[in-house]
Parts: C-alpha cells; structure tokens; sequence
C-alpha cells in the first residue's frame, strides 16, 4: 500500500515543475513582461532606474539560469519580492491564505451537505417531484454565473433583508463568511447532486445490491451496509475535481465580496502589474490544487480496497 | 397437492410492462417441489426461469411484475404478501445464489461481514457472534484457512471461491429452499462439478430443497429428482430426471437432448456434426400465435398454428405440452 | 441525467435558439444604439414602457445593450469553443496515433492544463495581453481542451487496440486519411455534446473576466461588462444587475439543457460526463 502511495506522490513533482516552469515563462520570459509592466501605461522610467533593476532582477543572465535560479528561490520558499509594496511576496500571500483557505473549505461543505443529500433522496425516489425538482435545481445551478448570483444573494439578504454583512471578512465569524460561501458552493453543489443522484441509481441497479435484497435487508439497511460506502468512491472523485474549478471562481467571488484572500490579491496585483505577486498567487494557488488532488488520492487507496493490493 | 410439498406454485403469469402495452413474460407456469427435493428447471435465456425464480422471492423490479397465479410456501399463500413478510422470508426461509459471483458481492466489504449481515440479520446475533459463525460457514463450504479469508475482499478470490461465499450466505439460516440461478454457468468446467457436489451435499445434510435453474439439461438431471422444461414463457414438459432424459416427449426437449455432444455412439457411427435446433428464441413482443415451438418445430401442422396446446397429464406426475407429444 | 423524454433538447433547444435570434437580430429589435444613445437625463431609471428593463448610470437602455450583448457573448462561445475543439482533436488524434515521445509531451501539457483551474489560466493570459476582445478569444480558446483532446486520444486508441488503425495501413490509406475516415466520424457525437457544454462554460468565464475588469471594457456592451458597471448601484439600480445575469443565466442554461439532451441521442455511453 505505501508503494502504491509513493507512486502518486512522486507523480506529482514533475507537474509542479511544469507549473513552475510555466508560471516563470509567462511572465518573466515573454517580451519584456518586467519592463514593459513597469512601464505601462504612460508611466516612464529613468533609463538609469531601468539599468540598476535588470542588475537586480539579473535580468541580463541569460534564461536557463533565470530558470534556475527561480526555481531554486521558489522551492526554497523566496518568491520575489512585491513591486508595489516592496514587501516579500511570501509575507503578502502569507497573510491571506487562511481567509481563502476558509472560503473554499466553507463552500465545499455547503456542496457536499446539501448537494449529496439531494442527490441521494432523488435517487431513492426516482421519478418523484423531490427528483425532478432537484434536478432541475442542479442544472439551475450549473448554469449561474456564481458572482451573478453573489451579487443576486447579497442584494437579497444583506442589503434589503439586513441579515447578513454585505462584504468583508469581519471578525472571521460565521455571518460574514455565509454569503460567499454559498454563492460559490452553488456550481459545485449542483454537480454533486447531479452526478450522486446517477451514481446511486447505477448502484442500486447492481447486482450486489439485488444479493443483499435476496437476504432480506430493508431498503434502508441495503442503502446503510451496502450503497453509501460505494457511492462515496465517486463523490470524491467528484470534490476532488471541483476544488479546482472551485479555486477559479473564488478569484471573482473574493473580489465581489472584498474577502481578503489569495484570489483577490491576484486580482489587484494584476492590475497593478505587480508580476511577483501575480506569480506567487498562481503557484500558490496551483499548489494548493495540487495538494488537494494527493489527498483525493491517498482517499481513495484508503476507501477502495481494490486499489490497496495492486 | 402432497403433504410433502413445500413450494407450489400455480399458474403464474409475470407482465411486462414496454411500448405502452402489457406482455405476458411467463404464463401458465405451475411446478411444485417437494421438501428437501431437488427440482431443476431447464430453458435457453430468455425463455423467463430467471425470472420466474425472482417471482418466488418477491424481487421482481419495473417493468416486470405479478401478473396472476399462486405461491405457496408450506402451506401459506406468498404472492401478495406485505413487503415485510417477503423480507423475512427471504434468507431465512428461501435462500438465492446468483449466476456471476464477480458482481454479486460487494467489491467495498470483506466476506466475512458478508456473510455474518445473514447472522446479524435474522439470528439477532451480535457482530463479534456473526463473525464467528460466518467463519464457521465458510469452513462448512469448504474454503482454506477460513479465519484468514472472512477478511479478505471478492476480488481476492477466485471465481469458484466467490460463488462458495455465495452458497455460505444462502445457506447461512439454514433456509427450506435454496433458489440456484444458473450458478456455474460462469465458471470454469473444472470447477463447476466441485460447486454442485457441494451444493448437493450441504442441501441433503440440512434438509434444504433446492430449484435449480440452468440451460444445461445435462447437470441438472444429474442433480436434480424432478426436471421441467421451460421455452418462452411456458413450462413445455415436466419429468422424472431418468426419463427425461431417456425419453423425452416434446420435440423442444428432443431437440435440447439430441443436441448434447455424446462420446462413443455418434462418432462410431461416424456423425461428425452436432444437431442444432434450428431458429432462434422469439422475444416476448413477437410470441408466435398457437404452440410457441412452432417455427421451429420439424413436426409442426395446422393445428399447431393456431392452437395453443394445453397440459397433457401422462405417466405419474410428468406431464407435456405439446400436440403431437411422444 | 436529463428531464423526461427530450423536454431537455426542446427547451434548451428553443432557449439557444432565442439567444442566436437575439444577437443576429439585435439592431432591428434593439430600441436604441447601445453605446452612443447616452443621455444622463435618463440616468437610472427603473423598467418601465419606455425603457423596458431600465436604463444605466449613463442613461443607456438596459434592454438594447443586452440584445447587442448576445453578439459579443454568443461570439467568445462559438469561437473560443472551436478553437478549443480543433487544438483538443489535433493533440489526441496526433498523440494517441504516433504514440512514443510526442505522445508523451502532449499527455504531460494535458495534466498541467488540468492542474491549472481554467480561469486562472485565463487571467494569466489576459493579463498579459490586456483587456480585448481578441485577447478574450486567444485566452478563452486556448484553455479547455483538455476534454476534446482526452476524447479524441481515447478514441484513437480504442481503435488502435481492436485493429482497425492497422488493418486500414494494410490497405493502404494515408495516417491523415485513416484519422479523419476512421476516427473523427466516431467522436464527432461526444465533440458536439463537449462543444455545446463548453460553450456554457465560455459564457460564464467571459461575464467573470470581463465582470472583473479584463474582459471586454466599457462602454462595450457584454453581459459580464454590464455587471461589472452595475455591481455598485446594486443598492439603488438593482435592475441594472438582475437584467444582464439573468441573461446569461438562462442562455447558460438553454446551453446546458441542449447539450443534456444532445448527450442522450449524441453519446448513448456517456464518455463526455464531466464525472
């Protein structure tokens, strides 16, 4: 089983290389990408100030060892340092993390709470009201632009009912993070719904299930001792794909609520063409997808135990 | 009905609900087995043995469903039983094993639980209990170092292993009856015999009736006291398994007997070729009008065309469906 | 899973069918011109006869910036879709049938894409080149092949293991001829379903790039522009947000219940779930 787990690990390294290695080449290698950030715009620079900053940016050395030596600083933790604030950009993202780290995980459980839940009672009723509207809800879902509906929820809730806070992180509490949460969860809630809903009727239509109905067992028992565990193997792969799609939207969903995380920094950054800061937030964020995979991963070796013997 | 009957069953029809309209899968079927008896139903697939065996247990899912007709359990009439009663019924008193013992367990649970849902189910046993005595079973059926395999998972098992596990769950209370839906048909030629020996054996020792139900004619006269042949929907001949075999009366039977590969006699007499029966199982929305072997029948006439036969009692309890029998 | 009998494909079908009316149609069926007509006498007024789904901050008509919003919208889908397509195709195609290093390479950029959340790509992308159209289509276009590419690989493959791949060499045909004979008739089907989807999808990240500002700028008339605009009058205009959004809301969904109900006739084994 370690083997097995070793292998996806080591799976890994030469895709966040990659990355880094795509990261580095968009933005630093392109045409001038340093430069021409710094002098967009109108804003023109003393040719001595340009000098010193190649100098110090080694922006003359030739690109293999640019390459080098970025990934040397990435991987030991040195991600330049901001243009704008001249602070290091290790320190910049440091402080946002956990905001966005909460946002996401928050949207995830609103998804996996509500959406599984509907997908399961649609499957055990199949043909019901309770799965048409469901249903439909889910591809309702599936269609929203989730700061459309962001916006549609704050106007609802915080600005005319007065429930909830209209933006901001707040004090970190539960009221503050409701809104984002639920207007990014919905497009994975649907998802979940949709895909738990046909996983569950394949199962309940396989032929295990028909053995264990042969024994006797109450539907509901059926469902407890023998469909939940096997329809848990594919609502992971579910999540596991949806963080990704997940961390994409939280970049506007951060923005529309002004909630201090990794994605709305990235945002700011590029319009002030801080590159750093941009390519530290998409490592980041990468990374972190990345991380998430592994773990779905290493789930699954321990759910399925087909897997653990190969 | 004899003393000694445990299932009857008696003029089942099962419907099929396509093309918004009702077919009749299975009709007129009616059989009775006899406590601790074996009796073997035989036909080619899709000819409704399968289903009339979910019939009996009450498992019978949309589009197909009860049509008409009686079953009788010891005594008591099953076929609008509550849904509960069916429940309890099922693994304690009738037993099934299935044809793919692959995708009959569940690939996510060890064997051993399998097996020990029987015990927790309709014994009231404690798991630590159930676990003991499904180790128990699986030394009854004959699989090495139990205490070792009640952990493992199906896919560590091979197919004969499996169905094993299978006959340990069916068998696991003991039930009255054990329903076998073509169980080795799955799995290797050698193994096949090691899996109806047991079978057999299990059954007599607990007093177990058994349907067997299969397209192989041969291994289920061999096992089995009584044989009944089924072609589209309809029993066609009912025998004793010696005579059937040696004198079977309807020409779909003939056919089945004639086409079996014989050593010895045939190539003696140098026939190379296996007889067939010529065409093909008509499927249930294009059920022949009259007999149902018809088109198929060398020795088909007129009355054959638009009369269905009816059941001609003959010998005992054998009886033949057919116009020109014999 | 789609609605009973083909109630996916008609009303998906029909909602499609509305949003292209709209866009070809929008100069006839727009009451005004939707970036010139400003006229801050008629700033933020609600819907009503004249303005039927009220005006902007600049008094422009709601109504007639969506209808000429669908042009710019309904364009970024079907471009960015068949660039997204004809890459994807391309890539399997060349990578299952060759095989060895080019395989390879093309499986390795696959993963990296699918590491990468398409929109942060996409913003990447864009804040390189700077806000456009163009800019839209290239980063739009270059950033969802991954599924076509997938499809096409596993296809080219399926064959190659059954032997057709070889048994049309023996006869003689051309690799280019056997891709386009042999292979692409069978993906066709999923490639319309992923297309269609896809589109959605395009939809979608357009209003969010643009709604973020490096999109389509103003005063250009894109549904996810009009939202950006509207995002601080939520309070006193709120209309100027539920028009656009629900635009897109039920194109997006006419999107997605055609392709729905395209999958069923289109691909009966379901090898586009996005599962």
């Amino acid at each position: 089983m370690l083997l097995v787990l070793a292998r996806r690990l080591a799976n890994v390294v030469p895709t966040v290389l990659a990355v880094i290695a795509l990261v580095f080449l968009l933005f630093s290698v392109l045409p001038g990408s340093f430069i021409s950030a710094m002098s967009e715009e109108g804003r023109t620079i003393d040719p001595a100030v340009m000098e010193r900053m190649r100098k110090e940016m080694g922006l003359d050395d030739p690109v293999p060892v640019r390459f080098a030596k970025y990934v040397a600083h990435t991987v030991t933790g040195d991600l330049g340092v901001s243009f704008r604030t001249r602070e290091p950009v290790t320190q910049l993202i440091g402080v946002r993390v956990w905001p966005s780290l909460k946002l996401v995980f928050a949207a995830m459980v609103f998804a996996i709470t509500v959406g599984v839940t509907l997908g399961f009672l649609a499957a055990l009723r199949p043909g019901s009201i309770v799965d048409t509207v469901s249903m439909v809800g889910a591809i309702s879902g599936l269609s929203l632009s989730q700061f459309w509906f962001g916006l549609m929820l704050m106007y609802l809730f915080a600005l005319q009912l007065k429930w909830l806070p209209s933006f901001g992180y707040g004090d970190g509490g539960l009221s503050h993070i409701i809104l984002p949460a639920v207007a990014l969860g919905v497009g994975p809630m649907a998802l979940l719904a949709r895909t738990t809903r046909a996983a569950v009727l394949d199962i309940l239509n396989a032929d295990f299930v028909r053995t264990a109905r042969s024994k006797g067992m109450s539907e509901r028992l059926v469902v407890k001792w023998h469909v939940l565990r096997n329809a848990l193997v594919l609502v992971i792969t579910i999540v596991g794909l949806q963080f990704g799609s997940l961390m994409g939207q939280a970049v506007v969903v951060e923005k529309l609520f002004a909630w201090p995380g990794v994605g709305s920094l990235m945002v700011d950054s590029v319009f002030q063409r801080d590159v750093p800061a941009v390519q530290g937030c998409i490592l980041m964020i990468v990374l972190f997808f990345l991380a998430i995979n592994t773990m779905v991963d290493i789930a699954y070796v321990v759910i399925d135990p087909r897997i653990r013997y190969r | 009905m004899t003393t000694d009957s445990l299932l009857k069953v008696d003029g089942l029809r099962i419907a099929l609900a396509a093309d918004s309209t009702t077919y009749n899968a299975v009709e007129e079927v009616s059989f009775e087995i006899g406590r601790g008896e074996a009796f073997g139903l035989v036909g080619e697939s899709g000819c409704g043995k399968s289903i009339t065996a979910l019939a009996v247990m009450g498992l019978l899912k949309r589009p197909l469903s009860l049509g008409g007709g009686k079953i009788v359990l010891d005594g008591e009439e099953i076929q609008s039983a509550s849904p509960a009663k069916m429940r309890d019924l099922r693994g304690r008193r009738i037993g099934m094993i299935f044809q793919e013992p692959m995708t009959a367990l569940n690939p996510l649970s060890p064997v051993g639980r399998q097996i020990a849902e029987m015990f927790v189910l309709h014994q009231d046993a404690s798991w630590s209990e159930a676990m003991d005595r499904a180790e128990e079973a699986l030394r009854q059926v004959r699989v090495p170092s139990p205490a070792r395999r009640i952990k493992d998972y199906p896919h560590q098992l091979s197919g004969g292993m499996r169905q094993r596990v299978m006959i340990a769950i069916a068998l696991a209370c003991s039930p009255e009856l054990l329903i076998a839906d073509e169980p080795t048909t799955a799995l290797d030629v050698t193994v096949q015999a090691e899996i109806i020996d047991l079978m057999a054996e299990l059954c007599a020792a607990k007093g177990t009736a058994i349907l067997m139900i299969s397209h192989d004619l041969g291994l289920v006269a061999n096992m089995c006291k009584r044989v009944a042949v089924m072609y589209a929907g309809r029993i066609v001949e009912a025998q004793p398994a010696e005579e059937i075999f040696a004198t079977p009366q309807h020409p779909y039977t003939q056919g089945l007997v004639n086409s079996l590969p014989r050593l010895g006699e045939r190539s003696r007499r140098g026939q190379q070729r296996l007889r067939e029966i010529a065409g093909v199982v008509p499927s249930i929305q294009a059920y022949p009008p009259g007999c149902r072997f018809n088109p198929r029948c060398l020795r088909a006439s007129d009355i054959c065309l638009d009369t269905a036969p009816a059941i001609t009692p003959l010998q005992g309890d054998s009886l033949v469906r057919c116009h020109h029998h014999g | 899973m789609t609605l009973k009998g083909g109630t996916s494909l008609w009303i998906g079908g029909i909602l499609v069918a509305l949003a292209l009316f709209v866009a070809v149609a929008a100069p006839v069926i727009a009451l005004t011109d939707p970036v010139m007509a400003a006229n801050l006498m008629n700033a933020e007024i609600p819907p009503g006869l004249e303005f039927p789904f009220g005006t902007d901050v600049q008094g422009r008509d709601i109504y007639s910036r969506i209808c000429y919003g669908a042009r710019i919208s309904l364009t970024v889908g079907i471009v960015s879709q068949t660039c997204n397509s004809l890459i994807g195709v391309t890539l399997g195609l060349t990578a299952g049938y060759w095989g060895g290093l080019w395989d390879d390479l093309v499986s390795g950029l696959t993963n990296l894409m699918l590491a990468i959340p398409s929109l942060i790509f996409a913003l990447a992308i864009m804040a390189i080149l700077g806000p456009g159209l163009v800019s839209l289509l290239i980063a739009l276009g270059l950033t969802s092949w991954s599924y076509s590419c997938r499809l096409a690989r596993a296809q080219v493959l399926s064959l190659k293991s059954q032997g057709y791949i070889q048994a049309a060499r023996i006869l003689g045909y051309g690799d280019l001829r056997i891709m386009f004979t042999q292979v692409l008739p069978n993906i066709l089907g999923p490639l319309i379903v992923i297309a269609t989807l896809g589109m959605g999808g395009a939809i979608l990240a357009e209003a969010a790039l643009s709604f973020l500002g490096l999109g389509i700028r103003p005063p250009f008339p894109s549904w996810g522009s009009m939202l950006s605009e509207a995002r601080d009058q939520i309070n006193t205009a709120p209309w100027l947000s539920v028009f656009p959004g629900l635009t897109i809301f039920l194109t997006v969904l006419g999107l997605n219940l055609l392709g729905d109900g395209l999958r069923d006739i289109l691909d009966p084994q379901a090898t586009t779930r996005r599962a």
